[in-house]
């Protein structure tokens, strides 16, 4: 008998955004409209999966006929039919929506271990997960293995806190085993709050199950009987998701009494974050957990030793937690063997920004920049070169292109002045403005300051000020040396990690591309050609056919000009909205 | 009265889960579609609980809304990529166009609220606006503001 076909249509974030369920839906149709060939459609499959990472290419569909994998790449609704026709039925794949060697180029360098099954298996079906061996790290902890076991395995893997700050996974959970109380809890932070980075969100869409593995092993270690998944109410398909795999899982035995038939008892509740970036911090999280304000407290004593409701209370990250059954699955050395020597394993990161290859990656930590732009992002998107990559999101900084070679882990990154962070890797052309950058980050953090400390509360503010009067063209001689002080002030005196990393992004392009800043405040110019108010609008007369194009598209009415002559921008009415730019199609708008 | 019985509805679920004040304005607002103030009078007298710590916890999260929102609801995102790729511009001439005050969300007839909101996870197609949820990948202010235009009309019409 033939081996069963398999059709996975991605239903990641971008899946979902470029109509995967249309497409789903076309081939579930054609598959029954193909009664003819009964036996071909008995054999097949179609399901949708989480995240298959390339999501530059959505609605990416993969097709498993006979041990060979093809995969299509821009999947409509209207060219289902032909997919299922000749290459389901017919068995020859449709070669002109056959994705290119940049597939191969895109997986070449990865190496995936949270993500290993995302993609593979059917995020609403515990079945789907339980198949390909899930649940298995679990029940064999249950069964043969002590908390102690547990906890060494984990430290000895290496693993660190994948939400940014990067503590041992293991160590934390042995300062939670060893905290008095009969009473712990878990928590998995799931509030994903960096503004350029949905990894969290990919897995828990992607996966649910391998979170829920993970947080039982950790539940067992630390010894809390009780978790939470403190999840932002904004991913509501995440929530859904994660909801019923909660439900399959408690109806198999997986949870509640009595976990996998053992004498451990483990409850997962959701609970649902109302959108503040300030909860990602450990004490603050747990302050929104008991329906308070999100507001942190000053450590210790920690959330290991009192955390929700006093209790001693271990706090994880999504991506953490999803590596644990892989870990316990095929030992620490094996996870160990990834990475270097103090940052062991992989990293998931969203690489997105002036990138052709936009989307989901995993990488081993010590992977170059280079390898991630050039080999597996497949170089700059457009025709500007690279300028530089901004990791860690509104706690980091930027790599300029000329240390391109860094490699990528805790320790390198840090000694250039960014963090890992959570995983946002955002590329940057000549085209971006660092100026502008540092202040959308200040703006950021500015607005998702609590408030509860002075430093942070004036002292972003202050920042943002300065920031907001150099991109105005009204910097002041100074404001360089301004910033730097202040940007040190608010680092060492801040209460929580948000106001202690939120001067980062400026200090680091203040480090790398400090001419900018210059040229902003002495020459008012904008040598990116971002900030609006130092630039001029100008039509070339040359070459500008009078098409009228730029005239109907300003909305200040600052063009004129006869039809089939060139044009004329009035700089006194201009509002530098860039709107003739954009629209037209000869490059005949000059901005300076 | 109608609203009183919700309120009523929601106070009893509140108590089961431990008197969690975030969760009693999140069932507010899927009930309301935002927290009127009259319900947060209903539970300040309900529950011996004054207004301005209801009001503390509605407006530190940005999940909350005071005010109504309009009709159609146009979502910009703000995420890093979508800033590199111009989404400070789209929102600039969108908030032109529909000519809403400094400090205001939502169009003076209730027809248009424009919120801001951090990355959702498809950077592939930055800049990214919804349109009462759905999807506008590589958005431009022109496209948008088209799209805005055939709302008004369909309104209108």
């Amino acid at each position: 008998m033939r081996d069963k076909t398999v059709i996975r249509v991605c239903m990641g974030p971008a899946g979902i955004a470029a109509g995967g369920k249309a497409v789903l839906e076309a081939f579930r149709r054609a598959l029954s409209e193909a009664s003819a060939e009964a036996d071909v459609v008995e054999n097949c499959s179609s399901h949708q999966v989480g995240c298959l990472g390339l999501c530059a290419r959505d609605v990416l569909v993969e097709v498993l006929m006979n041990g060979v994998k093809t995969v299509y790449q821009y999947v409509k609704p209207n060219i289902v039919e032909r997919i299922v026709k000749e290459h389901i039925v017919g068995g020859m794949p449709v070669e002109e929506w056959k994705i290119d060697d940049a597939y191969d180029s895109f997986y070449g360098k990865q190496v995936k271990v949270v993500l290993q099954d995302c993609g593979r298996v059917d995020p609403e079906d515990i079945e789907s997960y339980i198949g390909i061996g899930g649940y298995e790290a679990v029940r064999r902890v249950l069964y043969a293995w002590t908390p102690d076991d547990v906890i060494g395995e984990i430290k000895s893997s290496g693993l660190r806190g994948r939400g940014g700050a990067g503590f041992p996974t293991g160590l934390k959970w042995e300062l939670g085993r060893r905290s008095s109380g009969d009473v712990k809890y878990i928590i998995c932070n799931a509030d994903e709050g960096d503004p350029g980075a949905f990894m969290d969100r990919a897995v828990i869409e992607g996966n649910p199950h391998s979170v829920i593995e993970g947080m039982i092993i950790g539940a067992y270690a630390v010894g809390a009987h009780k978790g939470y998944v403190y999840i932002r109410a904004e991913y509501p398909l995440a929530v859904e998701r994660l909801q019923l795999a909660l439900e399959q899982a408690s109806r198999k035995g997986f949870l509640g009494s009595s976990v996998f038939g053992s004498y451990f008892d483990f409850d997962i509740e959701i609970k649902l974050g109302a959108g503040a970036f300030v909860c990602g911090e450990e004490t603050a999280l747990i302050a929104s957990i008991e329906g308070q304000r999100g507001m942190p407290r000053s450590k210790p004593p920690f959330p290991v030793n009192k955390g929700l409701w006093q209790r001693p209370t271990v706090i994880n990250n999504v991506e953490t937690l999803a590596n644990i059954a892989s870990i316990i699955s095929h030992g620490a050395g094996w996870y160990s063997s990834y990475g270097t020597e103090r940052s062991r394993g992989t990293k998931v990161f969203a690489l997105t920004g002036k990138i052709k290859n936009t989307g989901l990656i995993e990488v081993p930590m010590g992977i170059s920049m280079r390898e991630i732009i050039y080999d597996i992002g497949g170089g700059i998107d457009g025709d500007g070169a690279l300028k530089a990559v901004q990791t860690g999101g509104p706690s980091g900084g930027c790599i300029p292109a000329g240390m391109a070679d860094l490699s990528v882990d805790y320790e390198s990154l840090s000694r250039a002045g960014s963090i890992v962070g959570s995983g946002g890797m955002i590329v940057l052309d000549e085209n971006d403005c660092m100026v502008n950058m540092a202040k959308y980050f200040v703006q950021f953090t500015q607005a998702e300051s609590c408030g509860k400390c002075v430093p942070c509360r004036v002292g972003t503010k202050r920042l943002l000020e300065i920031l907001d009067r150099i991109t105005k063209g009204q910097g002041r001689e100074g404001d360089i040396e301004r910033l730097e002080r202040l940007s040190r002030g608010v680092k060492v005196t801040s209460l929580c990690g948000l106001g202690q990393t939120a001067p980062n992004p400026v200090l680091s392009n203040l480090r790398y591309f400090r001419d900018e800043f210059e040229a902003h405040i002495r020459d008012r110019k904008c040598p990116a050609g971002v900030c609006r108010e130092l630039l001029t609008y100008r039509i070339v007369e040359e070459s500008c056919t009078g098409c009228g194009a730029c005239l109907r598209a300003c909305p200040a009415g600052a063009i004129s000009g006869e039809k089939k002559k060139p044009h004329v921008i009035d700089p006194d009415i201009c509002i530098r909205c860039g709107a003739c730019f954009d629209v037209c199609k000869f490059k005949s708008v000059e901005k300076d | 009265m109608l609203m009183n019985d919700k309120l009523d509805e929601i106070i009893g679920r509140y108590r089961e889960k431990k008197g969690n004040i975030i969760f009693l304005l999140q069932e507010t607002q899927a009930a309301f579609g935002f927290i009127p103030r009259e319900a947060v009078n209903f539970f300040s007298e309900e529950l011996g609980i004054a207004p301005s710590r209801f009001f503390g916890i509605a407006t530190f999260y940005s999940q909350f809304r005071l005010h109504p929102a309009g009709k159609n609801r146009i979502t910009a995102c703000c995420g890093t990529a979508c800033h590199v790729k111009g989404s400070e511009k789209i929102i600039r001439s969108l908030r032109r166009e529909l000519q809403l005050p400094e400090g205001n969300d939502t169009t003076a007839d209730g027809e248009f609220t424009l919120e801001e909101v951090a990355c959702l996870g498809t950077c592939s197609f930055a800049p990214v606006v919804l349109v009462n949820g759905d999807v506008r990948g590589r958005a431009s202010a022109q496209k948008v503001t088209r799209e805005i235009g055939s709302l008004r009309k369909k309104n209108e019409g």
